[in-house]
């Protein structure tokens, strides 16, 4: 009895509105100009094809009904005609120029990066987004938002997933409306792709290269996108969200940053004298490895080896020195996937991460490290 | 093109002692053997492409991570892809052209009978290594069957070794089959059949072997430098070492678009044999059909950098690869046209081989058609590696070439195995296949429409009604080929006895020799005569 209500749910939640009202079947029309007229080639095409489509197959379906043996039909004996050939050769031709011509002018509109009011560099990392402001001493990380408890379902659902589950971050990029922004695109390891759909944006970020992109948005929002080119474990996990906002917004958005950029740097400052307890460092140890290192090392320090290397009685986060540890952390590990997370993490995060990794899962050292070591062994 | 059925030539097997058991396949030169072997292991290897298939239908079922870890994953699409065009596709054709080729050219064997012993058994070599590397510490290749660099190289698991020596074995062994087919076909035709008599079959084989001597090397090349990028210090696809990452993509396409061609030509060459056989008329427009063909093959070569369009190519490199792509809108359509027009005021009738024509010219074209989208540069930067492409390219490799495999299997099984294939299973067989396969793989391109990238483990909810859709289509195609394999076995084993020439409207020197084939067919050639 419940198994078959079970199935009569099933069915009736496939075939109710409310299953099918969040599900979208075509391309996104987008909030640029450029994304307009991208929507609308992609229509132009598509009506193309379903029309010859209709067609070709609706010959073809003639003969399979009427032209049938079991209909007694005898099959005639024409096998070529030139006139014909020359003529279907003919035809698709012009259709593809009628194509062509739209879409060579739609192309050179978007390959047009001049003339751009502000430039941010975008760069790809193992998975994440890193943002900086041309002229403005901005820059930051943006990182996926989503907690890993309603991802990893091994053991069970999670109870509840957040409405943009997957495409939320926890510092958007934010843009304002309708002025030229122009994207540099770069890597700092493998290649990614920065894809916002409402754009019409998709450029690939390569590790050495600098590539080029643009958008002018028309309208004040909040648009989501994804990394494009798999780039490695985390590939489906680095989203991509952009706010645009409107003129004064921005300016006032830009003045909060740069004050949250100085409290930083007086914190900072402030953390060098400070001295932190065990407790403190291993509490904030272990939710900045989570955050930042979980991803490899896993949250239980074993790693996925032989590419992330496990902690859990690793040389380097027991008898090795602390200089070395907070080295690799700080500065990354060349040939690997060790990112240097001195441009991403406080002193006082670091500090806190190497204590963490040096006493968590069985590495007892009994090591405590200060963000006045953290300077001092980075050698910055 | 009439023919003499000559004496049947079954006698010369009395002369060669022939050994039983496991040797016989292992020192056979015989091309029927062979193409035989080259058939179940693709068949094999079919079933193990789609089980790795199914493990990732099984994780896209619904949001979140249940089954298998993200890297894991990786492996999974990276094998499904590796396995499936290597290993399922190019093995089946290759076994097609070993068993086809010499019967309808009027050859007893084909000409380089112990290269191409040689070229199937280093297969099983090359795919142990690819799947064995599954139980190695490093897992198996997790960069996508496309490996680009660095990915590939400074950044990979440490199973790259592995997966260069295999992909250099099934270059090696896809070269040495190629070489076979053209040297068979230029040298042993029978007398009087010209190049423009031989069956379109003969014809895009002979195309595709050409292309497969021109890409398989440029493919090697690429894996080499891979190879020598990880483990030593070269830098290719390093910027920090002057190379470019940019460079691995314009090397591995341009072995990769025409490679594209070489899993479809063969399927236009099956297909175009069918259709005349069913609609009882002679195929329409045959030289241009050749024609077409031949430019499919040459327009391959200069259309790659279509793979590569958000790469940040200059915008004259987008329009040139941009025109060149849609060009090939124009053979491929008169191949289509030629198809119907074949079938226009036929005599029709749909035994199953015809049913998967039908289907294949159908489902192709829709394949095509999403293809002709891909090829507007402007498009192409929304639909780029989302699930359209993936859609785009199940549509032309699934219900293209592997429907084109299941046709020119039945349409060949009496001729192989003496006995007809059971009607209900086949038909069971076709209509499974039919449903299922538009179920999973036609709502992958609302999906991509919608923003899904491919390649991830997870997705965000407004994806998940299409994605449960299409793991349950998924589920019911991989199921059917269970019953393709029912269908084969039973009609080996028994089955109603097959005439000679099963098939009323069938042409071509293979309907002349007994049914099944005698181990040695044409030790004399037939004559050819004219019209």
């Amino acid at each position: 009895m419940r198994g078959r209500n079970r199935i009569w749910l099933l069915l009736v939640s496939l075939f109710s509105n409310a299953a099918w009202s969040d599900s979208q079947l075509n391309l996104t029309k987008g909030v640029t100009a450029i994304s307009n007229e991208v929507y609308d080639l992609h229509m132009l095409v598509l009506y193309i094809c379903t029309a010859i489509g209709v067609i070709v197959f609706g010959v073809m379906f003639w003969s399979i009904i009427f032209h049938r043996k079991s209909k007694g039909a005898k099959p005639a004996d024409f096998h070529e005609s030139t006139k014909i050939e020359i003529l279907w050769t003919a035809i698709p031709v012009v259709i593809l120029i009628a194509m062509a011509i739209p879409a060579t002018s739609t192309l050179i509109a978007m390959e047009d990066n001049s003339d751009s009011d502000i430039t941010i560099q975008v760069t790809g990392s193992q998975w994440k987004w890193h943002y900086k402001y041309f002229d403005q001493d901005i820059e930051f990380y943006s990182v996926l938002s989503t907690p890993r408890e309603q991802y990893e379902n091994h053991n069970g659902e999670p109870a509840t997933r957040s409405e943009h589950y997957l495409i939320e971050v926890d510092k958007p990029l934010v843009i304002p409306v309708n002025k030229k922004v122009r994207f540099l695109l770069t890597s700092d390891d493998v290649i990614h792709s920065w894809w916002v759909p409402a754009f019409a944006v998709k450029q690939d970020a390569n590790p050495g290269f600098i590539n080029e992109a643009w958008a002018k948005v028309d309208k004040p929002g909040i648009y989501r996108g994804q990394c494009a080119e798999l780039c490695g474990k985390d590939h489906g996990f680095m989203p991509v969200v952009v706010e645009v906002k409107s003129e004064e917004d921005y300016q006032q958005w830009l003045k909060e940053q740069q004050q949250l950029i100085a409290d930083a740097a007086n914190a900072e400052q402030a953390s060098l004298s400070a001295s932190m307890s065990k407790e403190e460092l291993m509490q904030l140890g272990e939710s900045t490895y989570l955050a930042h290192c979980a991803a490899c090392h896993q949250p239980t320090g074993l790693g996925i080896p032989p590419a992330f290397p496990a902690l859990k009685g690793s040389p380097i986060a027991t008898t090795g020195s602390i200089e070395e540890h907070i080295d690799i952390v700080f500065n990354g590990k060349a040939g690997t996937g060790m990112q240097g997370y001195g441009k991403q993490l406080s002193l006082k995060e670091i500090a806190a991460v190497v204590t963490f990794e040096r006493n968590a899962w069985g590495n007892d050292t009994g090591d405590l490290v200060q963000s006045a070591d953290v300077k001092a062994a980075s050698g910055e | 093109m009439t023919t003499d059925t000559l004496e049947n030539t079954e006698h010369h097997e009395e002369h060669h002692a022939q050994p039983s058991g496991i040797k016989r396949w292992l020192y056979t030169t015989n091309h029927k053997d062979i193409g035989t072997l080259y058939l179940w292991f693709s068949f094999i290897m079919l079933l193990v492409g789609g089980g790795l298939a199914m493990i990732i239908r099984a994780e896209l079922f619904q949001p979140g991570l249940q089954i298998v870890e993200p890297d894991f994953f990786n492996q999974l699409t990276t094998t499904h892809g590796l396995i499936m065009v290597f290993g399922a596709i190019m093995p089946a054709f290759t076994g097609f052209a070993n068993w086809m080729i010499p019967m309808m050219i009027g050859a007893p064997d084909m000409a380089l009978p112990r290269m191409n012993n040689w070229s199937f058994w280093i297969l099983p070599f090359a795919f142990s290594i690819l799947i064995g590397s599954f139980f190695m510490e490093s897992g198996a290749p997790n960069f996508g069957w496309t490996f680009y660099a660095p990915l590939s190289t400074t950044y990979s698991n440490g199973s790259t070794a592995f997966f260069v020596f295999a992909v250099h074995i099934m270059g090696i062994s896809s070269i040495m089959g190629a070489i076979n087919v053209i040297v068979t076909i230029m040298n042993m035709r029978a007398p009087g059949m010209t190049y423009m008599k031989m069956p379109l079959f003969v014809w895009t084989f002979f195309i595709t072997a050409y292309l497969l001597i021109a890409v398989m090397p440029v493919l090697a090349g690429v894996v080499t430098m891979v190879l020598t990028d990880t483990y030593f210090g070269t830098s290719f696809f390093n910027a920090a070492g002057g190379g470019d990452p940019v460079m691995f993509q314009h090397i591995f396409w341009f072995f990769g678009h025409p490679e594209v061609y070489i899993m479809i030509l063969p399927a236009f060459g099956i297909v175009s044999t069918i259709i005349p056989a069913f609609a009882r008329k002679k195929l329409f427009g045959y030289s241009s059909m050749v024609y077409a063909t031949a430019s499919i093959a040459l327009l391959s070569f200069i259309v790659w950098a279509h793979h590569m369009f958000t790469t940040g190519m200059p915008l004259f490199g987008e329009l040139f690869f941009m025109y060149c792509t849609m060009l090939i809108a124009v053979p491929t359509g008169v191949k289509v046209f030629n198809w119907v027009a074949t079938m226009w005021r036929g005599s029709m009738s749909f035994e199953i081989p015809m049913l998967f024509s039908i289907a294949f010219v159908i489902l192709f074209t829709i394949g095509g058609f999403s293809g002709l989208m891909l090829a507007l540069t402007p498009v192409d930067f929304q639909y780029h590696d989302t699930y359209f492409v993936v859609a785009h390219f199940h549509y032309v490799l699934v219900t293209g070439s592997l429907f084109s495999i299941f046709a020119g299997t039945y349409y060949w099984l009496p001729k192989w195995t003496g006995h007809m294939y059971n009607q209900t299973l086949a038909q069971w067989h076709f209509w499974c296949s039919i449903i299922s396969v538009n179920l999973l793989f036609f709502p992958m391109h609302f999906l991509g429409l919608a923003g899904m990238p491919r390649r991830i483990p997870d997705y965000a909810l407004q994806f998940a009604d299409f994605n449960k859709w299409v793991s349950i289509g998924g589920f019911a195609f991989g199921l059917s080929q269970l019953l393709f394999l029912a269908v084969v076995i039973k009609c080996i084993r028994s089955g109603e006895k097959a005439a000679d020439k099963p098939w009323d409207g069938a042409e071509g020197l293979e309907w002349t020799v007994a049914s099944p084939a005698p181990y040695h067919t044409f030790s004399t050639p037939p004559a050819i005569k004219d019209e």
